[in-house]
C-alpha cells in the first residue's frame, strides 16, 4: 500500500518535459517534490503565477508571494505574474498540459466530487471547477477508502458534484486507475496489494484485463 | 484637474451607505486592502454584501467584519480559513453564495470590457449551474454568467499616481485588477503614491481611467496565512 509521498511519487512519473502543470493542494503539491531528472515542469498557480519554485529559505519569505495553498513560495527563472482573470483563462482555454487534484469520490464515469459535504464541509470550490471543466488530463490523487473502509470509487457520486465525465486517470494507495468507457480499469497494483484486494475495495466497475504488474517506484 | 487623492481610508468611503455591495481584492490574505477594511469597522456601515475570493481569517481581514456583523452576504469561491466564517455559513446567520474562483474573477472582466454576460465551461452539471442558461458551442456545454456590478470595488496595489494608474506586485495582484474595473466606485489603496509622469506608462497594470480615488496607506502588517520555508543545507 502506498502512503501519500508514494501516491505523489507515482503521479510525478506521468509528468513530460515542458508540461505546464497545476497542482491542487493536499496529496498533489507533493508531486512537485518528484519531478524526474532531466525534465522541466513549469508549475501555475491560480493565484497568478507560472513557474513555482521551492519554498524559502525564512530570510526570503515574501508576504506578496504565496501559492494556491497560501503558502510562502519563490518563483524560477522564467517566472510571470498575472491576475486571476488571466489565470483561468489560460486554464479555460487548454493551455495547462496536466491538472492533478484531490477528491473524495471519483465515479466509474469520471464524475468528481471534491468540494463540499453537505452540512459539514462547505469550504467552497475555489478553482476546481474551472480546473476540471477545462483541463486537457486530469490525474487525481485520492484515498482508495475512507476512514470506515468505504470505496470511494463508486459507480456514481452521492456528494455535491464538481464537474462531470472529466477525470482521466486515479492514483490511490492501492494502484494506478483509467478511467474508460466501462468504468475503472486497473493498470497497475501498488507494492504489496493483490487484485482480489482491489476489487473488494472498489464499487465502480473494475476492468480487470490480464496480468496487473505491481507499481515501480525508483 | 484630476481630484483623484484622498488622505485615507476613512475619507475614501465617507459616502458609503448601509447595504451597499462592495467588492475587496485579495487572495487570502494576500494583497488585500487593509487600511479599507479598518475604515469599513470603524464606520460601522452594515447588511453589506461582500464580494471577495475568501472571507480573510478569524482575526484579520473581511474576518473582521464577520466579527462586527456587518456583513449579511458573501459572495466567494474559497471561506476554510476562517473558522467564524464557516459557523455563520452552517447556522444560516450569513447568506453565502459560493461561485467558481474563475467565474468570479472573469464576470468582474466582464463589466469592465462593457460586457453584459460571459460563458463559462465551469459548474456545469453542478449546483452551480441551478436556474441558469447553458448553452452548447461546438459541442460543449457552457453556463451564461451576468457580469458583476458593484457599488464600490476596494482594491490595493503597490504603486499608485494621482491619474489613478496601478502597478500591482507578485501575487498580490490577483483580483485587483479586475475588481477595479468592476465598481462603479473605485478605490484604490497603494504603498507607493506618485505623481503623473513618474511611472512609465508600458508598465501601468490598471489604467488610471478606472480608478475613482487613491491614497497612500499605510501600517501595512501583510499578515501571511502559511509560513512556509526550506533550510539551508
Amino acid at each position: 500500500m502506498l502512503d501519500k509521498f508514494g501516491i505523489a511519487k507515482r503521479i510525478a512519473k506521468e509528468l513530460q518535459d515542458g508540461y505546464y502543470v497545476n497542482l491542487g493542494i493536499g496529496i498533489p503539491t507533493l508531486v512537485a517534490n518528484y519531478v524526474p531528472e532531466g525534465i522541466e515542469v513549469i508549475l501555475q498557480s491560480e493565484n497568478g503565477l507560472l513557474g513555482i519554485g521551492p519554498f524559502p529559505y525564512a530570510d526570503e519569505v515574501d508576504a506578496d508571494l504565496i501559492n494556491a495553498g497560501k503558502q510562502t513560495v519563490t518563483t524560477t527563472n522564467g517566472s510571470s505574474f498575472f491576475d486571476s482573470a488571466m489565470s483561468f483563462g489560460m486554464i479555460r482555454s487548454g493551455r495547462v498540459d496536466l491538472t492533478v487534484l484531490g477528491a473524495m469520490e471519483v465515479a466509474e464515469n469520471g464524475d468528481i466530487a471534491n468540494w463540499k459535504i453537505p452540512g459539514k464541509m462547505v469550504k467552497g470550490m475555489g478553482g476546481a471547477m474551472d480546473l476540471v471543466a477545462s483541463a486537457k488530463n486530469i490525474i487525481v490523487a485520492m484515498q482508495h477508502v475512507n476512514k470506515a473502509g468505504e470505496s470511494k470509487l463508486l459507480k456514481r457520486c452521492s456528494l455535491p458534484i464538481t464537474g462531470l465525465g472529466c477525470v482521466k486517470k486515479v492514483v490511490t494507495e492501492l494502484g494506478v486507475f483509467d478511467i474508460v468507457a466501462e468504468g475503472f480499469k486497473l493498470l497497475e497494483r501498488a507494492p504489496g496489494v493483490s487484485v482480489d484486494y482491489i476489487k473488494e475495495k472498489t464499487e465502480g466497475n473494475l476492468i480487470v484485463d490480464g496480468e496487473i504488474p505491481e507499481m515501480i517506484l525508483d | 484637474m484630476l481630484k483623484k487623492i484622498v488622505s485615507n481610508a476613512d475619507e475614501a468611503i465617507k459616502d458609503m451607505q448601509d447595504g451597499a455591495v462592495i467588492m475587496l481584492g485579495g487572495f487570502g490574505l494576500c494583497g488585500i486592502p487593509e487600511n479599507s477594511i479598518t475604515a469599513l469597522v470603524k464606520k460601522g456601515v452594515k447588511n453589506l454584501t461582500c464580494i471577495s475570493n475568501n472571507a480573510g481569517v478569524d482575526d484579520f481581514g473581511i474576518g473582521l467584519m464577520l466579527k462586527t456583523r456587518q456583513v449579511k452576504k458573501m459572495i466567494s469561491s474559497y471561506v476554510g480559513e476562517n473558522a467564524e466564517f464557516e459557523r455563520q455559513l452552517l447556522s444560516g446567520e450569513l447568506e453565502v453564495e459560493l461561485i467558481p474562483q474563475g467565474t468570479l474573477a472573469t464576470r468582474c472582466m466582464a463589466t469592465g470590457y462593457g460586457m453584459p454576460a460571459i460563458f463559462t465551461p465551469a459548474g456545469v452539471g453542478t449546483e452551480v449551474a441551478i436556474g441558469k442558461e447553458t448553452r452548447d458551442f461546438e459541442g460543449k456545454m457552457y453556463l451564461l454568467e451576468h457580469a458583476f456590478k458593484s457599488d464600490f470595488a476596494i482594491v490595493k496595489a503597490w504603486k499608485g499616481d494621482e491619474h489613478g494608474n496601478l502597478i500591482f506586485r507578485a501575487t498580490s495582484r490577483n483580483f485587483n485588477p479586475l475588481m477595479a474595473m468592476a465598481g462603479k466606485i473605485t478605490i484604490a489603496e497603494v504603498e507607493e503614491l506618485y505623481e503623473a509622469g513618474e511611472l512609465n506608462p508600458d508598465e501601468i497594470h490598471t489604467p488610471g481611467i478606472y480608478v475613482n480615488r487613491i491614497f497612500k496607506g499605510s501600517d501595512y502588517e501583510k499578515r501571511i496565512e502559511q509560513v512556509t520555508t526550506r533550510l539551508k543545507a
